[in-house]
């Protein structure tokens, strides 16, 4: 006991974790250990990746507004979209919330496993009727969009 | 020439290095040996004070978890001939965990963690032993099961960013362990293990980076299980916003109806 007493009363907070080994190595985790390594840059590409959903909801907002303003704010908010340094950053933004949503869907089935008749359904048929949706969805709003008046 | 393979291998010695060095083995290359081996080779034939821990030799034990070329990997799966002849592989003490010597990690807080969430069935109102045996439908055992082939070799720690950044954080194999016990419809612990898996240090922990999913060998998958259990504590903390005085455990709900 006084082994103990000694070993833990000489140590810091760290190594007070265990009382058989008063000596060990631990190495600190660098600010970059997201860089090292392809699984975790991307998950840091998809945490970055909400910077650009909400950039674009913010966007939305403003031009919403922009909307109810009358057709003379709206033209000038449809003019300054159309600047290179606005068409640049909305490019950079799909692509992050393009790859936002993917990994989403695919992460989907392991956090929501749906059971029927007892067995977990494979995770390819809770991700498939996400990806059908968001299609159907994208087909309609291209179609609004670009449809001849 | 016979095929080689040399290991660049994690050398500490607590009462001589300040911080682990490298030292270079070749052995030689043979179709049938993984990476464990090559260590047994080294230990037995060029330097025997070579420490490193292993038991089954068969995926089972979970004792031999090294990173191997940067990955945490069971040394007695990692066939050596994936890496090439002539390579050289780099093997280091699973990451994020204090080294004791050479490629041997300390467990004692994993195993402090392990025990907070209390992975063990709770059942206070067993019925006595002449009742006969508790019978589970094999529906029952599938909401669990994959989560019970937890073999702790810790290889999702090593893996988790999280680990490595908040000492604190439970972790991934003991957060599958506690959901093991919590979907087992013979627990009663889902009230008791509340507290402990659903605060910053538990679930909320989490930041769903999947690594630990990706390299554990007996498939658990531990990030489907955190994930899991965030979904049944955020309803439960709703229920009991919506349903202050009626509000039963959400968890509790889970694993009985």
């Amino acid at each position: 006991m006084t082994e103990r007493t000694i070993i833990q009363g000489a140590m810091t907070d760290q190594a007070a974790r265990t009382e058989f080994h008063p000596r060990w190595y631990r190495k600190r985790l660098s600010t970059w250990w997201w860089l090292g390594e392809w699984h975790y840059l991307t998950f840091i590409l998809r945490e970055l990746s909400s910077i650009a959903v909400a950039w674009f909801v913010v966007l939305t907002l403003f031009q919403l507004r922009a909307l109810l303003n009358g057709p003379e704010t709206y033209a000038r908010f449809s003019s300054r979209l159309q600047s290179p340094l606005l068409i640049a950053m909305n490019a950079i933004a799909f692509c992050f919330v393009v790859f936002h949503t993917i990994t989403w869907f695919d992460a989907a089935p392991r956090a929501m496993p749906v059971r029927m008749r007892g067995k977990r359904v494979p995770e390819y048929m809770v991700a498939a009727p996400n990806y059908a949706l968001w299609v159907v969805i994208s087909a309609f709003v291209a179609w609004l969009l670009l449809r001849t008046p | 020439m016979a095929d080689k393979i040399v290991l660049e291998i994690a050398r500490y010695a607590p009462d001589r290095d300040t911080e682990p060095s490298f030292q270079k083995f070749e052995v030689p290359l043979r179709k049938e040996w993984v990476v464990l081996d090559a260590l047994n080779y080294i230990k037995d034939k060029v330097d025997g004070s070579l420490t490193y821990r292993w038991s089954c030799r068969m995926g089972v034990c979970g004792s031999c978890g090294m990173m191997v070329n940067g990955e945490p990997k069971l040394t007695c799966a990692t066939f050596l001939t994936k890496y090439g002849n002539g390579a050289t592989v780099r093997i280091e003490p699973l990451r994020y965990f204090p080294v004791i010597r050479d490629l041997v990690t300390a467990l004692s807080d994993f195993l402090v963690k392990l025990q907070k969430v209390k992975p063990w069935l709770i059942h206070p109102n067993q019925p006595p032993l002449s009742a006969g045996e508790f019978l589970q439908t094999p529906e029952q055992l599938d909401l669990y099961k994959q989560f019970s082939m937890c073999i702790n070799c810790t290889l999702c720690y090593a893996a988790c960013p999280v680990v490595g950044l908040d000492q604190d954080f439970v972790g991934p194999a003991a957060l599958a362990l506690a959901q093991r016990y919590n979907l087992d419809n013979r627990d009663e612990g889902a009230a008791e293990r509340l507290a402990t898996l659903a605060h910053p240090d538990g679930i909320w922990g989490c930041t769903f980076v999947g690594e630990c999913t990706r390299v554990c060998p007996k498939h658990v998958d531990p990030a489907g299980a955190i994930q899991q259990y965030k979904l049944t504590a955020a309803l439960d903390w709703v229920t009991s916003l919506v349903l202050p005085r009626g509000h039963k455990d959400a968890n509790q709900g889970a694993a009985h109806d």
